[in-house]
């Protein structure tokens, strides 16, 4: 009985040391590098693992920070200055500068400026919608509204309103990663770059028709007149496919082109109200 | 026992209406907008501009690159813009817009009813004479029929079929076709043999057409080499492969096409316009549609010029009669919905049907339970289910590798599922994906 015991023990104890030499000889045999740092960058990063920055993965940007050795063409998005300047300081180099962005939508046709001419009921799902037909309005360029940004996004900043069928953006959650870019199968995002008191002005429309059928799809459709073009003073606008763009980088944000517009496409958010005409006129004649 | 194909298919409930009423010659409407894309492939380039006078027949449009077609005009009148159109869909594309004066044909157009039966002209002839009379195929795909006749070097072809199925329930074009221009299609295929160079061509006909299939069958005994073969009733007969292995017993490879197998696959409808165009130099400019719906008032198959207003056509059926949900555009199996009936009828428009509301609405979805009544039915050996899970994720390298550019679309998958599960949709979109990403890697 006892010997049973011992000799169990004593076998299994010398398959235990022989197999400890042999995984120890093997582990030197194949033993891989890998620089410390990249851990310690890793570590810093958001471990969001969205794909904002071009790679699979943090890991994998991690690894591309350290070989880099400069921050040529990589950057998180997600963690902004914050995270890009703890990294530069630990690996000793000058911190990447870049503008924080916010994505916005390009579409405001909301029911009451676009009407619903259809009625889908297949599988809820953008890019199925996209490759049938024009959609549920007669806009081939707007939103469709069912939700692939939304399923896209991981930081919970994007949601279909039930009411309008719109995405609605949160400035406060939005880390521009970009998903929502590669997600909407009509391309109605852009990155756009973050204002103080998340100002905004842009074009929120994608409707490159000419402007007849694009104002019957959309009361706010861009229609390609140039009038904003011709109103600003720092050549921010430019107009291509009956379609005006705003240059973020020039806008000084002086609202004029808003004023212009006249199928208010243009739209200004988080603005203070404006002052009735003859108010602020008033306020110039003193000034 | 009657041939058919042997692994899947469903059987949908036919409503075949319309399959007693005669083909009605529909009044030529006010005005037309001919699109410039009714084929697969390259549009056409427009060659009359606003303010040209046209006659029924002339040329408006030119095929360019390897895969296009030519278009016609199918009226007379005056051209009062050349510009974008919505099509049935919404989507916009180039359209040349025709108002009619009249009905003056071009000179050389044979319109006399009298059949021509002796073919004048060599096979190279017969190929040139189908790429200008615009000829495409006339089931629905509208593939530019002059490339099917070409047969490539190294490749041999021993029978001409042709598909006169007509599986899709509801639509009878064809049927009445064959009944009332049997003599014109047979002429037809005779044509479409003589360009082949074979001596042998088989009409397969579902077994639910015999006034068709006794009508062919007599008529045939005055030419060499057709034959007429009834066949068992199931859905998707109609597709190319599935005919062919119903017909002849070889089944196409994945990824190859009929002619690797050594047959070549033309509709009835398309024989009768090939016969026009050689026998009677008509080009393409009008087909018959069945029109049809279980509460339409007026259903019938009617020869339509290319190009008129839907609105236009479904007035003469009666107008949308109360309570329509959804007007399709093809057979209620793999057509279309209609989202715009102001779009022009074109080539590829075998049918219009109008659905109650009650029957149009789909089905709530619901999580897929593995019964795998998709895979029976699936005429192609494919895995509906996965197809769709892998589409949905956007594992298309994977959808890619389980062979979805073989899926022909025929939807038996979504017909079958007691999940109500949107399979075709999402199979669509991965299809069109993985073709799109094999294209880039290409073009790299």
């Amino acid at each position: 009985m006892s010997s049973t015991i011992l000799i169990t023990i004593v076998s299994l104890s010398l398959l235990a040391f022989l197999s400890a030499v042999i995984l120890y000889f093997v582990a030197q045999k194949f033993k891989v590098y890998e620089d410390p740092r990249i851990d310690d960058v890793q570590a810093l990063l958001p471990a969001a693992n969205c794909g904002g920055c071009g790679f699979a993965g943090c890991r994998n940007l991690a690894e591309a920070i350290v070989v880099s050795e400069s921050f040529e063409g990589l950057y998180c998005p997600v963690g902004g200055a914050a995270v890009m300047g703890d990294i530069a300081g630990i690996l000793g180099r000058i911190a990447p500068v870049s503008e924080p962005k916010v994505a916005v939508l390009k579409c405001n046709g909301l029911p009451e400026h676009r009407p619903r001419t259809t009625v889908y009921n297949g599988a809820a799902d953008c890019r199925i919608v996209h490759s049938l037909y024009v959609g549920e309005t007669d806009c081939s360029y707007g939103c469709l509204g069912f939700g692939d940004c939304e399923k896209a996004c991981a930081f919970d900043a994007l949601h279909i309103d039930l009411v309008t069928g719109l995405p609605v953006i949160s400035d406060e959650k939005c880390t521009s990663c970009g998903a929502c870019v590669r997600a909407c199968p009509r391309n109605l995002f852009e990155l756009r770059k973050k204002a103080k008191k998340d100002r905004k002005i842009f074009v929120a429309c994608s409707n490159c028709d000419k402007g007849g059928p694009a104002r019957k799809a959309c009361r706010v459709a861009c229609i390609g007149c140039g009038k904003c073009q011709k109103v600003c003073a720092f050549d921010a606008i430019s107009l291509e496919n009956n379609l005006a763009y705003i240059d973020a980088a020039k806008c000084t944000f002086c609202r004029k082109c808003v004023e212009e517009c006249p199928t208010n496409a243009i739209l200004e958010i988080n603005f203070p109200p404006r002052k009735p005409k003859a108010e602020a006129e008033a306020e110039a004649v003193k000034a | 026992m009657l041939k058919t194909f042997p692994t899947g298919g469903v059987h949908p409930p036919e409503n075949k209406l319309t399959a007693g009423i005669p083909i009605e010659y529909l009044q030529v409407p006010g005005n037309v907008v001919i699109p410039l894309s009714q084929h697969i492939g390259t549009p056409a380039n427009p060659l009359v501009s606003k303010g040209d006078k046209v006659k029924t027949g002339q040329l408006i449009g030119e095929g360019k690159g390897f895969v296009s077609a030519n278009i016609h005009s199918s009226v007379s009148g005056k051209v009062s813009k050349v510009d974008t159109a919505a099509d049935s869909s919404g989507l916009k594309q180039l359209a040349v817009y025709i108002d009619v004066e009249g009905d003056e044909w071009i000179d050389t157009i044979d319109r006399s009813t009298e059949i021509v039966r002796e073919i004048k002209i060599s096979p190279e002839e017969i190929i040139k004479k189908c790429f200008d009379s615009g000829i495409v195929g006339m089931g629905g795909a509208t593939f530019p029929s002059h490339i099917k006749l070409n047969v490539p070097t190294g490749k041999k072809c021993d029978v001409l079929i042709i598909n006169g199925v007509e599986c899709e329930p509801y639509l009878t074009s064809d049927h009445r076709l064959m009944l009332e221009k049997g003599e014109e299609i047979l002429v037809g295929v005779s044509i479409l043999m003589k360009a082949l160079k074979v001596e042998k061509a088989m009409i397969g006909i579902e077994n639910n057409k015999a006034d068709a299939i006794s009508h062919l069958t007599s008529l045939a005994s005055s030419f060499t080499g057709i034959s007429v073969h009834p066949l068992k009733v199931k859905y998707p007969q109609g597709a190319e492969k599935q005919l062919i292995k119903a017909l002849i017993n070889r089944e196409v490879p994945s990824g190859k096409l009929p002619i690797d197998v050594g047959a070549v696959v033309h509709n009835t409808g398309t024989a009768f316009a090939v016969y026009e165009a050689v026998q009677k130099n008509k080009p393409l400019i009008d087909r018959v549609v069945t029109v049809t719906g279980k509460s339409v008032s007026r259903p019938g198959n009617y020869m339509i010029r290319i190009g008129t207003p839907l609105s236009k056509v479904l007035e003469a059926a009666g107008g949308i009669p109360d309570g329509t949900g959804k007007i399709i555009n093809g057979g209620p199996m793999m057509g279309k919905a209609v989202s715009n009936t102001d779009a022009p009828l074109v080539k590829g428009m075998s049918g219009i049907i109008l659905v109650p509301a009650a029957e149009a609405e789909r089905e709530p979805i619901n999580p897929c339970i593995r019964c795998a009544k998709c895979v029976s039915a699936c005429p192609i050996h494919l895995e509906p289910f996965l197809l769709m899970t892998l589409s949905e994720r956007g594992m298309f390298e994977r959808a890619a590798a389980e062979k979805i550019t073989d899926c022909m679309e025929c939807g038996c998958c979504s017909f079958t599922c007691p999940a109500g599960r949107p399979l075709l949709d999402y199979i669509r979109l991965g299809k069109s994906t993985v073709i799109r990403m094999a294209r880039q890697k290409v073009l790299k």
